[in-house]
């Protein structure tokens, strides 16, 4: 017994006799072989003739494939009318020919797949429907946190504690290595950036301004909440829809735990304890990177850098910052939970809605972030 | 290929050529061992059925001969060839000659039914679109599912639906040998009954080679030609049912004479 005996090639001869018409099959006519079947079919142009014989008794190998296709031509023939009748079909394949024969898939039909300016504004109404949906997803879910959170004010040890401090460790304490190093390096750059630009006005000092209140009002914040959205709302997604993929959620239900109570608030909570704490260790390790790059580049000694800093920069300041991190906190908290939610049976949703949920969630974070500014100005701070 | 004249072989009439041979397979995980020493034969177009308490290792052992699991010594030839000397070649030659269906299916779930049907096609074969939507049709058919399953994606379908559309999958490239994890756990007994005469269909017309872990005392008896017993980490016995109604080993007899074996018995004679 050999792995790839040589097969035999598939034969197909025709050949005439007056009103008959004979098809001699033989060789191996297998699945392995399925082109060079395929090919003698397509080249043997069913004619109209009253009888057809087939003769079988040249085969050696034959399995469903080949079967399948040797039944296809006999349909075919029959289809022009011809009479068909098989010849020489040896014992040991005549159960095979029973199992195919009492089959009949459907006649082929290729499939056509429009493309259509129709195609698109149908494309555009679903997409505008989907979004219609995820409001109402999130609102849903807002309810229902309303709902369990009003019950954890009556009695408060309905709170999973220790949940919300395994999310919190996992979302805010293992991430505090990377974000300290990113924004170090933010403010780096921006004072190296700004500081020999403004050098050129003979204004070095202020680069000092320039970093405190650029890294404390926005970019502090704003890129933890980056950080933050790709990963803990990208595994929280995939949490959620793994979880729904393999019925743990039905558990849930039908044990009579609420989905948002044991998996969602401990979650939301946990983020919006840690973006503001994971912004503050931001602020001041880009204010670190910052002093570090202003006296190695622009001379600019410590002292000087943290007595300029004082009058650069207040307390408000650095609230105007920390202020939008619970909010950000949970537009990325509840967009991930939603797309977890969203989760069908599928891998490839799987993937597709932990996507989606970290491009949301970046977007929306940087929309309510352009709308606190208008706030900010508004009221004047 | 398997050679001309073997193709089917009458029932009762045995073939003495191993299409798997597994000699001293050990397997664990950390400092437990699952499978110590274990020796197992199973020869041409039989039908094999595998039994063992739950937790034995029966699917350990399937994916350990399947190249999923590590061993940690021990040789398996499948068609005659150790798989752990194999060139890649060769072995892509003899992943092409067996099918499996695993105890959970398996099915691709990004793919639909017909498609997930075609994914071994479309590897390994060169076929034209036709062919195989045709031959994914009929594979459907024979497996006994309805035709509007071709286009259902694997979460929409049911227990036993996924079990059938697993099998299809399992026997798109119509393979020599075939392992089946469990395949009528799950089934009502008229679509086990069902599969297990399907299964000794396409033996007979393919002359398959079945490898089969099963705990449906049914399919033991009506279609199993052999049957192995695994326990105590390495095969305890092999035999006909027949011979298992002799077998002293106290699992062994609970098993096959225990309180439903028995009832079912009754049932055979009346
Ligand atoms: N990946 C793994 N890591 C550690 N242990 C494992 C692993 N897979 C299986 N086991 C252990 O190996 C043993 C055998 O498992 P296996 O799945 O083969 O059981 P089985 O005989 O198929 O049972 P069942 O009839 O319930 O399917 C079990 O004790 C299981 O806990
Ligand atoms: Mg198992």
């Amino acid at each position: 017994m050999t792995i790839q005996a040589a097969r035999p090639a598939p034969t197909l001869t025709t050949s005439m006799g007056g009103e008959r018409m004979t098809v001699a099959i033989g060789g191996g006519w297998t699945i392995h072989a399925s082109r060079e079947m395929e090919d003698l079919l397509i080249a043997l142009k069913p004619g109209v003739s009253g009888f057809v014989t087939i003769d079988m008794s040249g085969v050696t190998h034959l399995d469903t494939a080949g079967a399948w296709l040797i039944h296809r031509l006999q349909g075919d023939f029959e289809f022009k009318g011809s009479r068909v009748e098989f010849v020489g079909l040896s014992d040991k394949f005549k159960s095979l020919v029973g199992e195919i024969e009492s089959h009949h898939p459907p006649t082929w039909k290729p499939r056509i797949r429009g493309r259509s300016i129709m195609g698109l504004l149908e494309a555009t109404g679903r997409q505008m429907v989907e979004i219609g949906k995820d409001v109402v997803a999130v609102c849903h879910i807002v309810g229902s946190l309303a709902v369990v959170l009003s019950g954890i004010l009556v009695n408060p040890r309905r709170l999973r504690g220790i949940s919300v401090a395994v999310q919190f460790d996992r979302s805010c304490i293992g991430a505090v290595p990377i974000v300290a190093l990113m924004s170090f390096l933010i403010g780096g750059i921006i004072s190296q950036q700004g500081g020999f630009y403004l050098r050129t006005f003979g204004a070095d000092l202020y680069v000092v301004d320039l970093a405190g209140v650029l890294v404390l009002r926005e970019i502090g914040v704003l890129l933890t909440a980056i950080m933050v959205a790709g990963r803990s709302g990208s595994a929280f997604t995939a949490e959620l829809g793994s979880m729904k993929m393999r019925e743990e959620m039905d558990a849930l239900h039908v044990i009579g735990l609420r989905v948002t109570e044991v998996l969602i608030l401990p979650r939301l909570l946990a983020l919006m304890i840690a973006l503001p704490i994971l912004a503050f260790i931001a602020d001041l390790s880009a204010l670190f990177g910052s002093g570090l790059v202003t006296w190695a580049y622009l001379d600019i000694p410590p002292q000087i850098f943290m007595q300029r800093l004082n009058e650069a920069v207040t307390l408000e300041t650095l609230w105007v910052g920390l202020l939008k991190a619970p909010f950000m906190a949970m537009i990325i908290g509840l967009i991930a939970c939603v797309e977890g939610l969203k989760v069908s049976g599928s891998a490839e949703s799987l993937g597709l809605h932990t996507t989606l949920s970290v491009v949301k969630a970046i977007f929306m974070v940087i929309v309510v972030d352009g709308l606190f500014a208008i706030f900010f100005a508004s009221v004047g701070i | 290929m398997r050679e001309a004249g073997e193709q089917a072989l009458k029932p009762g009439q045995r073939s003495e050529i191993e299409v798997l041979k597994a000699r001293g397979v050990t397997v664990g995980f950390g400092d437990k061992l699952v499978l110590e020493n274990l020796d197992l034969d199973v020869y041409r177009s039989e039908i094999l059925g595998f039994v063992g308490g739950s937790g034995t290792g029966k699917s350990v052992l399937m994916r350990a001969i399947l190249g999923l699991v590590e061993k940690r010594a021990g040789k398996i030839e499948v068609f005659g060839e150790d798989l752990d000397k194999t060139s890649p070649e060769e072995r892509a030659g003899i992943e092409r000659r067996w099918g499996v269906l695993f105890q959970q299916g398996a099915l691709f779930s990004s793919l639909n039914v017909r498609q997930n049907i075609q994914v071994p096609m479309r590897e390994h074969m060169n076929m034209s679109q036709r062919l195989m939507d045709e031959m994914a049709l009929l594979k459907l058919e024979m497996v006994g599912l309805p035709r509007d399953a071709a286009e259902k994606a694997p979460s929409e379908l049911s227990g036993g639906m996924i079990k059938r559309a697993s099998l299809a999958r399992a026997l798109a490239l119509d393979p020599d040998l075939v392992f089946l994890d469990e395949p009528t756990s799950g089934l009502d007994p008229i679509g086990a009954a069902a599969f297990d005469d399907l299964i000794k269909r396409l033996r007979d017309a393919l002359g398959l080679t079945v490898y089969m872990v099963t705990h449906d005392l049914d399919s033991l008896h009506s279609i199993c030609d052999r049957i192995a017993v695994l326990g105590e980490r390495r095969v305890l016995v092999t035999g006909t049912i027949d011979e298992m109604m002799q077998v002293d080993h106290p699992w062994v007899k609970a098993y096959f004479r225990g309180e439903r074996a028995l009832r079912r018995a009754e049932q055979d004679e009346v």
